[in-house]
């Protein structure tokens, strides 16, 4: 373009120049307004995320007795905890617990996402349901676990009724304070997180490939395994990365729900913080944010979710 | 490859709700023709489309292939194949296994149906790209995979679902002769909708214009163009003036009638007296001439000139009729040349003013 304008001399060089001209003065400026637009978040990470991790990361090699904690650097605190086969038991139980939580969620929430996104036709009553099914998040973790307790306790609602007609003989044990409500009460509190994107990769998904693909013989289910599923990979592995890194940190939902009779990560360092174990309990996490972070790049590798972001 | 089939369509209607997309339309496309459902926006030809493909229900009549009654039929039982406006690629297969999808539904193993893609693929000339994304081509290149994936089904009918629209100009009319090339090398038949009269003229043996969820005319596209059936036609294709008016007279063969507030032209045909009737006058047809027989010509006033390269387009007012055109070739105009608000005789032959028809009557 520039070489036509300059042979052509009247009316194109002004507008070749002009451009130019104003294309540096705008580089400078959008640069330091850049910088300044960026400052905000760079600042509230730096301070919110950033610091406290380092600080961690720092306190984990300090060494500690049973009143203070001293600065030093010593590795024990590691070696003590990753030693140790309590460690062990409590993260094979938190794993089970997430890869549970996981499939649970995930099968209910691509279920729910998809009855959402393809069998309700009006807009208007998507958003609707939508909302509806965000309303639980208008009161806290806590209390909506407190609000199982007389569905599920010895003299529940659930109990009271199976008794009287007659079902059980007498009240079932398992249903409160035990991993099964652990269980029960995080499918309850991380559904949404999976429903959420996965809604989002289905409504993007493009209406006429579904009838490309019944056009080539497809049934139903080969239009969901084939079509459908792979399209909302995307969405479930960000839902995937917020259910398991919430159940991987967990400590409130077990304590509670289990009464004290199960154990997960999250808990140990609860417990190690009241003991003042400043420093094992910030190697635990310093251990339990590498396992997550481990998990999430592995799902990262598996699935691209660039396109989602 | 397959054979191709007669498509019969027997008073068809799609109703949504309240609204009548097709009206109880009968059309018979017969094997191996180049049909193009043509019409505005809007107009039932899409609907028409999808209710043969069997994207969608027929309120009631039926459509008949080849032998086959086909109205309850799921898309892929019916021996058709359907090309999507917007190609709808799959976009997280490659190309291979976006051509060899339907073949994947029916559960051929892999090696045959990669190597059938394949094949398909290299009919189309597109078997170097075999391993990409349908994202990392072109609007053409998607075209002719998408027609790859329709005609690995070896259908006996192709549906088009507006497929040049997605298109720039120049590629439109590239992609377009090889749609043409490719119906004439297959022998099957082809249903292309668009709202691109060009289009149409290009391409089809079997014009079909509708409107309002209507069929205005069927015909081949020379028979659309010199007689069209009605005033909606003769506009749509353009290249005509329609002029309506009164019935006067009709007496051998010849319609006298008046234009309100206007002159009194004639046309042959029949009509009856005291109803109103809409001829067409073709453009090119209209000369610039002191002479015109009475009733086949009439004076106006010059509104707008342009030029257009080979020809002249000239806007002519006056005698009751609003916006008049004639074209001229630029040697005629150029040896005569007008001014706009020049006042110009108009005249054209008896058989170039042609009394259309009313889809009603």
């Amino acid at each position: 373009m520039a070489a036509i304008a300059a042979d052509d001399t009247t009316t194109s060089s002004e507008s070749v120049v002009r451009p130019r001209h104003t294309g540096k003065v705008r580089r400078g400026g959008a640069s330091l307004s850049s910088y300044l637009q960026a400052t905000p978040l760079a600042v509230i990470l730096g301070l919110f995320l950033l610091l406290p991790i380092l600080t961690i990361g720092m306190v984990s090699f300090w060494d500690y007795d049973s009143v203070r904690i001293y600065p030093d650097f010593v590795t024990f605190n590691y070696t003590e905890t990753l030693g140790s086969w309590v460690t062990w038991k409590t993260y094979l139980n938190t794993i089970k617990f997430t890869v549970i939580v996981w499939l649970l969620t995930a099968v209910i929430g691509f279920w729910v996402a998809y009855f959402l996104a393809f069998h309700i036709r009006s807009a208007t009553m998507q958003m609707v349901l939508f909302l509806i099914c965000t309303v639980p998040f208008l009161t806290s973790n806590i209390i909506r676990m407190i609000s199982w307790v007389p569905f599920l306790g010895r003299n529940g609602l659930i109990n009271s009724s199976l008794i009287q007609l007659g079902i059980v003989p007498k009240a079932l044990e398992f249903l409160l304070f035990s991993e099964f409500a652990v269980v029960l009460a995080m499918v309850h509190l991380y559904t949404l997180f999976m429903v959420t994107p996965i809604f989002n990769t289905l409504m993007r998904i493009d209406r006429s490939l579904i009838e490309a693909a019944r056009d080539a013989g497809a049934s139903g289910f080969q239009v969901l395994t084939n079509v459908i599923i792979p399209l909302a990979k995307p969405g479930i592995a960000i839902g995937s990365i917020f259910v398991i890194t919430l159940v991987m940190g967990d400590f409130v939902t077990v304590r509670f729900m289990s009464g004290g009779q199960s154990a997960s990560v999250g808990l140990m360092m609860s417990n190690q913080i009241s003991l003042l174990q400043y420093p094992a309990a910030a190697a635990n996490a310093v251990i339990l944010l590498i396992v997550v972070l481990l998990i999430v790049a592995v799902i990262l590798r598996v699935v691209d979710i660039r396109k989602e972001l | 490859m397959g054979k191709a089939a007669e498509i019969d369509i027997v008073s068809v209607s799609k109703v949504y709700g309240a609204t009548t997309a097709v009206d109880t339309i009968s059309l018979k496309i017969p094997a191996g023709t180049y049909c193009c459902l043509l019409g505005p926006s809007g107009c039932g030809k899409t609907s028409t489309l999808r209710m043969i493909a069997g994207h969608e229900t027929i309120s009631s009549g039926d459509i008949r292939l080849g032998n086959t009654v086909v109205t309850d039929f799921p898309p892929a039982k019916r021996g058709t194949a359907m090309m999507f406006q917007s190609y709808a690629l799959f976009p997280h297969l490659d190309l291979i296994d976006n051509v060899g999808f339907s073949l994947k539904m029916k559960g051929i193993d892999k090696e045959q149906r990669r190597a059938r893609a394949l094949a398909m693929l290299k009919l189309m000339q597109m078997d170097g790209y075999a391993t990409r994304r349908p994202a990392q081509l072109s609007g053409g290149q998607q075209q002719r995979v998408a027609l790859a994936r329709a005609l690995i089904t070896d259908p006996e009918a192709l549906l088009l679902d507006e497929p040049l629209s997605a298109l720039d100009p120049f590629l439109k009319i590239r992609m377009r002769a090889e749609l043409k090339k490719l119906q004439i090398n297959l022998g099957i038949t082809f249903v292309h909708v668009t709202h691109s009269q060009e289009e149409a003229m290009a391409l089809a043996d079997l014009i079909v214009v509708m409107n309002d969820g209507k069929i205005e005319q069927a015909a081949h596209p020379r028979i659309v163009f010199e007689r069209p059936a009605t005033a909606f036609v003769a506009r749509f294709m353009g290249d005509h003036n329609v002029i309506s008016g009164r019935v006067t007279n009709s007496v051998n063969g010849l319609v006298s009638f008046e234009i309100p507030e206007g002159v009194s032209l004639s046309a042959s045909g029949q009509a009856e007296i005291g109803s109103s009737v809409d001829i067409g006058i073709r453009t090119d047809r209209v000369r610039i001439s002191d002479a015109p027989a009475p009733g086949f010509g009439f004076t106006g006033i010059v509104a707008n000139i342009e030029y257009r390269g080979s020809s002249v387009k000239i806007s002519v007012t006056g005698a009751g009729i609003d916006d008049f055109t004639v074209i001229v070739s630029d040697q005629a105009f150029f040896e005569k040349p007008v001014a706009v608000g020049d006042a110009i005789p108009l005249a054209w032959d008896i058989n170039d003013a042609i009394i259309l028809g009313r889809l009603d009557s």
